[in-house]
């Protein structure tokens, strides 16, 4: 582009009309970086006063130390709770993963009477406040005179993450190419062997996806844990009990390693499926 | 008599087959006999139940009614997994999660076969893409997935390698080179082909023996030329290439000949190729077997006077006209543009001659239109 070429267009385009054109442009980032900002705020407070020097409470900045981070389990029950907390997540996820895979080849793969009913009912609990669930499993423990604890938790936990679970297999069911088994079938392959060389590996993405979104919700429930667990402290309730007299900062460094554990298993999974698709 | 099934080689004999899904039939009383060796086509428009008969014969579905054979095997409930029969899928099916080494091995590997690395590379390089054998199924286009579904199924040597339009989802070029891939295929390894289309080139570029299907029912079957020379029905006439089919009164014999009748016209054509069942009859004549010359000059074989051009359509190869005849009928001819120029011009008034013995007879009570309304495209059925 010539100089002279500039030097003619440019001032011809108002400094309001420049303006306006760079918001037009830019608008969506802008949007973004205050949206991802409102998100991050707590999180990268909680992350900060994990290196606190807190003391009793945590709420006021007081120096900077990594013995929150080098000695975890230094307040008293908060190791406790947390070995509670990811017992509970795994066993739910265990047994919801078994249980909602099984539900969604049923529902997503067969025909049979009730399968519509059965659908719905599958949505019923996410649809449920967690609060009703909660009082209502709690009254249903103790009409069988079954004491509030670690197994009743852990079968009131099963009960919600199922239906994320049938959800979320059922829909990588849907998208399986029928054809594909057909094809297995045809090249030699049994019912038995069609379903572990080629549904259950192309499905596997799905029934993983679950199981971390089984463990996730479970880890951090705190409403329907609280009804039915009795005594028994998980991590939210530990942190929701403390935060009465002041949450210990060794929680902000449990909550944050959850959190670059999760953004890692995240990471992962993308790398792993861009390095697929090349 | 499963453990059997897997070792049958021989002729596949289709007996009395009914495919019924609740009130409507899919193939209705189908009988047939696929040689051994051979490349045999189902012909027919979508939903003609082609393609349920295919998936009957791989095990995919059970026959209602009658049985199938393959040599002395009966194999009508016979398990997909234990009949010696593989198929190439429409859409390929490859399994994405395994390379496309791994993905030819499958059926090698769970019949526990052992040199499966050299059965697999040898596969590879009968379809020539050697060099993939360590990718993936996306990593590929249409084309060398088709060539990959194809070797997954012939590196079993199955007694029938079935074929379910497995060149429809690629370009037309494209299509054209596979044909004649697969043929010389077909002829390299040896194997019954059973190939399920409604692609009337693809078929009669490929097949030896051509069965057209209809409603389903088998319409008539034959080799290309004698489907397309001496069509029995109307629907064949139309789905196979162009048809002029003209109504006559069948008037006489003539020693090997009938005399039939065109709206006061006689012409001649030989008794053998005729399919009339009584006096009333359709003389069919392929557009191309048409001679179209001006009033006043000689004609041999067969004429028809009165008419003139309707229309004219210049192809390149050829000259498509369109001659309105006295009864109100339009007629299609072709002519080859071996001269050059178009000689004919709209409105000019013309004579149309034939050979007679390219002419061939059909049922008086026929619907002439059977087979031209079909439309490819529409999705497959089930």
């Amino acid at each position: 582009m010539s100089q002279k070429f500039k030097d003619a267009t440019i001032p011809s385009i108002p400094t309001k009309a420049r303006i306006s054109r760079w918001f037009g442009r830019n608008m969506l980032r802008i949007y973004m970086f205050f949206g991802f900002t409102y998100l991050f705020i707590p999180v990268a407070y909680t992350f900060a006063f994990s290196f606190n020097d807190s003391g009793k409470s945590n709420l006021i900045w007081k120096g900077f130390t990594l013995s929150n981070w080098q000695n975890p389990c230094g307040a008293p029950e908060v190791c406790n709770a947390l070995g509670n907390s990811i017992k509970i997540g795994f066993l739910a996820t265990l047994f919801s993963t078994i249980l909602g895979t099984m539900i969604a080849f049923a529902i997503g793969r067969y025909k049979f009477k009730g399968r519509s009913g059965s659908n719905l009912l599958i949505f019923l609990p996410m649809a449920t406040p967690e609060i009703v669930l909660g009082a209502s499993l709690l009254s249903l423990f103790l009409v069988f005179k079954i004491n509030p604890g670690f197994w009743p938790t852990v079968f009131a936990h099963v009960t919600f993450c199922i239906s994320f679970v049938v959800v979320t297999v059922k829909a990588r069911i849907a998208s399986l190419d029928p054809r594909l088994e057909q094809a297995a079938m045809d090249l030699y392959a049994n019912e038995f062997e069609t379903f572990r060389r080629v549904t259950l590996p192309l499905v596997a993405p799905g029934i993983a996806g679950a199981a971390l979104l089984a463990f996730s919700l479970s880890f951090d429930d705190f409403i329907i844990t609280n009804f039915n667990s009795g005594t028994l402290i998980t991590f939210p309730k530990f942190v929701y009990i403390s935060a009465a007299r002041g949450i210990p900062a060794q929680a902000n460094a449990i909550g944050s390693a959850m959190f670059f554990l999760a953004l890692a298993i995240v990471i992962a999974i993308q790398l792993v499926n861009r390095k697929k698709a090349r | 008599m499963s453990n059997d099934a897997i070792s049958a080689r021989g002729d596949l004999r289709l007996t009395r087959i009914t495919k019924s899904y609740g009130d409507f039939t899919a193939v209705d009383d189908l009988t047939l006999t696929i040689p051994k060796g051979s490349f045999f086509a189902l012909l027919g428009p979508s939903g003609c139940g082609k393609t349920t008969t295919l998936r009957m014969v791989a095990g995919l579905e059970e026959p209602t009614v009658g049985s199938i054979h393959l040599g002395d095997t009966d194999i009508t409930t016979t398990r997909p997994y234990q009949r010696p029969i593989n198929t190439v899928f429409q859409n390929y099916a490859l399994f994405p999660h395994l390379s496309i080494f791994e993905n030819i091995a499958f059926g090698l590997r769970r019949r526990g076969i052992k040199d499966v690395k050299e059965q697999v590379d040898k596969v590879l390089n009968l379809v020539e893409l050697p060099h993939l054998a360590e990718r993936k199924p996306t990593q590929l286009s249409g084309g060398q997935q088709q060539r990959i579904a194809l070797a997954r199924a012939i590196v079993n040597r199955p007694a029938l390698l079935l074929l379910d339009e497995p060149l429809g989802a690629l370009d037309l070029k494209l299509r054209r080179q596979m044909q004649i891939e697969l043929k010389w295929i077909q002829r390299e390894v040896g194997l019954t082909f059973v190939h399920v289309t409604h692609d009337q080139e693809e078929a009669m570029t490929m097949a030896d023996t051509i069965a057209v299907m209809n409603e389903g029912r088998i319409e008539q079957m034959g080799s290309p030329a004698d489907l397309y020379d001496d069509p029995e029905t109307a629907f064949v006439a139309n789905f196979l290439g162009q048809s002029n089919l003209i109504k006559g009164k069948i008037d006489g014999n003539d020693g090997d000949n009938l005399v039939v009748d065109i709206f006061g016209q006689k012409i001649s054509m030989p008794k053998k190729r005729s399919h009339a069942v009584d006096n009333s009859m359709y003389a069919g004549i392929r557009p191309e077997k048409f001679r179209i010359s001006l009033v006043g000059t000689p004609t041999r074989g067969n004429t028809l006077t009165g008419g003139h051009i309707e229309d004219v359509s210049y192809i390149g190869v050829s000259t498509q006209y369109v001659v309105a005849m006295p009864w109100g009928q339009e007629l299609m001819v072709f002519e080859q543009n071996d001269d050059g120029v178009a000689p004919f011009d709209k409105g000019d008034e013309v004579v149309i001659s034939w050979e007679p013995t390219f002419t061939f007879g059909l049922r008086g009570d026929e619907n002439i239109d059977a087979g031209t309304e079909v439309n490819p495209e529409e999705p497959a059925e089930e």
